[in-house]
């Protein structure tokens, strides 16, 4: 008997496991590449924003992204959030002199009209289309995504077993490096496959279909320069893919410089008062009430 | 055990107030003098959690409602507001979003250690069904507050969830519509759903009054399966041992919460929940969250509309079943060396079938789920019939001995001190 | 807790329950922090106050209008000369908020009086403004809720509100045009 139900419980095992190992080689197979992972300065426990950086990334979106992505989901997102603690730290009069470059609407006055005015920085981003589908209709038909939250609404199929170890190495810039990858993944499509005017091909693009043409070219955005004349970092694509998703990270998830500094001292403080109560635990069931001893 | 309170007035005040509502008498022998078994392990403190989270949850939510606007158009934004603008909103949000996954991590903690203790057996059946009905009540809560966010995957999960009700025969389609308030999953729906995912905790709250209640009349089962025999040698009040120890339980298990709130807040959540609802394109992939994600599997295993919707509610509503299906008179599973094996081969076949459940509908995938639910279900077959011949082991005479036998050879020097102070209550 | 008999033991104990209740005391208290700190007003709503341009122009001598910056209610009201000339010639030590007219007017604009439109008392917006409204018994604003009376200067003058109506933050930047905030 004991066997039998033994066998019963291995074979229940094995069957998982043996399709969990076929599911997982399956996915790997159909998903196309995944997007390489990057190294961020705000990855990890203790990770940060590299302010140039996100200096840097809000530059390219500001001259190139915004032509045709909004910014201003759910007016979530405002100027003056360049300017708070943990994220490109602009300066106040810096950012007040940005947004004063904006025409933003305003109204109705009274004469019940809407009217124009400079931009403030408690203002959102304006948006390059009045709705979705002024948007669409610029762009042949697709509409481009509002990049507000849009580093958290991007990931990758990471899989059994790497899941699980994401949860201890903190991996989670799924959505950074597909959007580094997608950047940099224009190429020429397969033999054979023709494409739709108004289509690109895009390596890491599910489904490699794309309606955004490829938006960045080397040395398109000039970058600060250093004490020497030349740029800090090189003009490239891959330099502005990343900057560009450490700012939209940013934008993303503007609190979590705070978050992470946050978390630390919680953890150790945890840590710490676990060891106590532990400690006091084992002085209190040393003792039984009717003198035994506990276990 | 309700047996005599040891409660002793001692001021004046505490004799006033004991005469005529006795509250300070029923906290006292509910968390000072209740009787508790001496050999519980740290699977039970498990019960004490539960109650943290829950209220932990209520906290935050009740101040994430202070900031959240239920409408379809302001759901969204208002998430984001909370995230970005609110003092701690961020903090807030992400631990009621994570306190949800958490809750779930203990509760099926929870439940299996009563199913391998057997703590479901006579006399806990109402305790047990008690838990069950808790059960499908946070289930209820965590996919309404699920939809709050209103993002893709609230959206169409709603959408899904809902439409399952459309199964019944007749007046399915009449429910549903009553349940989106509209003939698509709309505003009226987000409405409703956030004033029912402010309800229910609080029920949640009431069953698990009554949950507790049922415990301190029957008592608490332990590791061994064997009643409380003598008060004195079994067991140690619950002040401070319980206390002190679950207490501990819960601050690792908080450290494990923090861990994810500060480090991995959208490990448990999906990327599409991040884009505003879109009733016209549905995410290439939709799954529940992870803790549904069993009952899903096999909700998709079943070919048939009906056939699926009854099959997953079977798969919750046979554990209120279980006190009955299991027939052996052992408890503990301990003693217990073929439902062991059992325990673990089911414990496997839920997690495989959660894996399935995140898996697409497709190929292989499908089938495996369907061997999987018929092993889910074969479980309680064959636990009804292993109690029949299954031959236990010897069980120990009362949980003082098997804590003395699990003992035998501790040093000579613990022993005398244990015994120099026999008052640890100062 | 103390036991005589075993000093040593005692006091390590003693020190470890303080220790960690001395923790959970702390750790109770970090948590209430966030709790309260969401009540306060958020980024939004402090980063909402710009200021604000009102042209008065349009105001004819004896109207009053109603405005909002930063959700309060503010009136503005073109006063007649009678309505000055009554606000001046009180004497002050009266009062039971003393204050002149010039300290609530600018120098040069005295005919507009620019003041907060919440009545002291608990809140309740005092009538005066629309042509039939009561003006109470000083020729300014009467609070219907609990009979305040304020001056043709806003100040309180009977009832039981304590203060004046309280004059915004504002300067003007042309004749008849003014930033408040």
């Amino acid at each position: 008997m004991k066997t039998t139900s033994f066998r019963l419980a291995l074979t229940g095992l094995a069957t998982g496991l043996v399709l969990a190992t076929a599911a997982v080689s399956a996915r790997a197979a159909e998903g196309g590449p995944k997007p390489p992972q990057q190294k961020w300065s705000f990855s990890g426990p203790l990770g940060t924003f590299d302010r140039a950086q996100l200096q840097r990334g809000f530059k390219v979106v500001k001259e190139v992204c915004a032509n045709c992505h909004a910014m201003n989901l759910g007016n979530a997102v405002r100027m003056r959030n360049l300017s708070q603690p943990g994220g490109p730290e602009f300066t106040p009069g810096q950012v007040a002199a940005l947004a004063a470059t904006y025409q933003v609407t305003d109204g109705p006055n009274d004469q019940g009209e809407m009217f124009q005015r400079p931009g403030r920085p408690a203002d959102t981003f304006p948006a390059p289309f009045p709705n979705e589908q002024a948007a669409r209709a610029a762009n042949g038909g697709a509409y481009p995504p509002d990049l507000s939250v849009l580093a958290k609404a991007r990931t990758y199929e990471r899989g059994f077993p790497k899941f699980i170890f994401d949860i201890f190495t903190q991996y989670q810039e799924q959505g950074p490096d597909y959007i580094v990858a997608l950047l940099n993944g224009y190429t020429k499509p397969p033999e054979g496959m023709t494409l739709l005017p108004g289509q690109n091909f895009n390596t890491y693009m599910p489904g490699h279909l794309i309606a955004m043409p490829q938006p960045l070219q080397d040395g398109q955005v000039e970058y600060p320069k250093g004490p020497d004349g030349k740029p800090q970092v090189p003009e490239t694509i891959h330099q502005y893919a990343e900057d560009v998703a450490a700012f939209l990270v940013w934008m993303a998830e503007p609190h979590m410089e705070a978050r992470k500094r946050l978390g630390f001292q919680v953890m150790i403080f945890l840590a710490i008062f676990a060891g106590l109560l532990y400690y006091t635990k084992k002085k209190i069931w040393a003792r039984m009430p009717d003198g035994s001893p506990a276990h | 055990m309700s047996g005599h309170s040891s409660y002793v007035p001692k001021t004046g005040i505490e004799r006033w107030l004991d005469a005529r509502l006795p509250i300070v008498r029923l906290a006292h022998d509910t968390a000072v003098s209740y009787p508790v078994p001496r050999n519980l392990n740290y699977l039970w403190t498990f019960g004490g959690i539960l109650a943290f989270m829950l209220a932990a949850q209520i906290v935050t939510g009740i101040i994430l409602a202070m900031h959240y606007t239920p409408h379809a158009t302001l759901a969204f934004a208002s998430v984001e507001h909370i995230m970005r603008d609110v003092n701690f909103g961020w903090l807030l949000r992400y631990l009621h979003s994570n306190g949800a996954s958490m809750f779930f991590v203990a509760v099926y903690v929870h439940i299996f250690r009563g199913i391998y203790y057997g703590s479901y057996k006579a006399p806990r059946e109402v305790l047990w069904i008690l838990g069950v009905v808790i059960f499908l009540l946070m289930m209820a809560t965590a996919f309404m507050g699920y939809v709050l966010p209103w993002g893709q995957m609230s959206f169409w999960g709603a959408t899904v969830i809902t439409n399952l009700f459309s199964a019944l025969p007749v007046i399915g389609e009449t429910i549903v519509t009553f349940l989106w308030g509209g003939y698509s999953v709309d505003n009226p729906t987000l409405n409703r759903f956030f004033s029912l995912h402010y309800l229910l905790p609080f029920m949640i709250a009431g069953v698990v009054v009554l949950h507790i209640w049922a415990l301190h009349v029957v008592g608490q089962n332990n590791p061994t399966g064997v009643e409380v025999k003598n008060v004195q040698k079994d067991t140690v009040p619950f002040t401070p041992y319980a206390t002190i120890k679950d207490i501990f339980g819960m601050v690792c298990f908080i450290f494990v919460f923090s861990y994810f709130v500060f480090y991995q807040p959208n490990f448990m959540g999906h990327a599409d929940n991040y884009i505003p609802a879109n009733p016209a394109v549905t995410p290439s992939h939709i799954v529940p969250e992870w803790y549904f994600l069993p009952f899903y599997a096999i909700l998709r295993a079943i070919p048939d509309k009906l056939g699926g919707v009854l099959a997953m509610g079977s798969a919750i509503v046979v554990l209120a079943f279980l006190p009955w299906i299991d027939t052996s008179k052992v408890k503990s599973m301990s003693y217990r060396p073929i439902a062991r094996q059992l325990f673990w081969a089911f414990l496997a076949v839920c997690i495989g079938l959660g894996y399935l459940g995140a898996m697409p509908a497709e190929g292989g995938y499908v089938t495996a789920s369907q061997i999987f639910t018929v092993l889910y279900f074969g479980f309680f077959v064959a636990l009804a019939l292993v109690g029949i011949f299954e031959k236990p082991r010897p069980l120990p005479s009362s949980i003082a001995d098997s804590v003395l036998a699990n003992i035998k050879g501790a040093s000579g020097v613990q022993l005398a001190t244990a015994a120099a102070e026999p008052n640890v209550k100062g | 807790m103390a036991h005589a008999t075993e000093t040593t033991g005692t006091t390590r104990r003693d020190f470890l329950m303080l220790a960690t209740g001395a923790a959970g005391a702390v750790g109770t208290a970090a948590v209430i922090v966030p709790l309260i700190s969401q009540l306060a007003p958020d980024a939004q709503v402090i980063a909402a106050g710009a200021p604000m341009d009102v042209d008065l122009g349009p105001i004819a001598e004896g109207q009053a209008i109603k405005l909002f910056w930063r959700g309060k209610l503010i009136f503005v009201r073109h006063r007649t000369k009678k309505e000055i000339d009554e606000a001046l010639a009180v004497d002050i030590a009266t009062l039971r908020d003393p204050q002149t007219d010039q300290q609530r007017t600018k120098p040069g604009h005295e005919q507009f009086l620019i003041i907060y439109g919440n009545c002291t008392h608990l809140g309740c917006v005092p009538l005066g403004n629309a042509p039939g409204d009561p003006k109470g018994d000083y020729d300014g604003w009467f609070c219907p809720c609990h009979g305040s009376h304020y001056d043709s200067s806003g100040r309180i003058r009977r009832g039981p509100a304590p203060l004046n109506l309280p004059v915004p933050p504002y300067a003007f930047t042309a004749d008849t045009k003014i930033k408040i905030g």
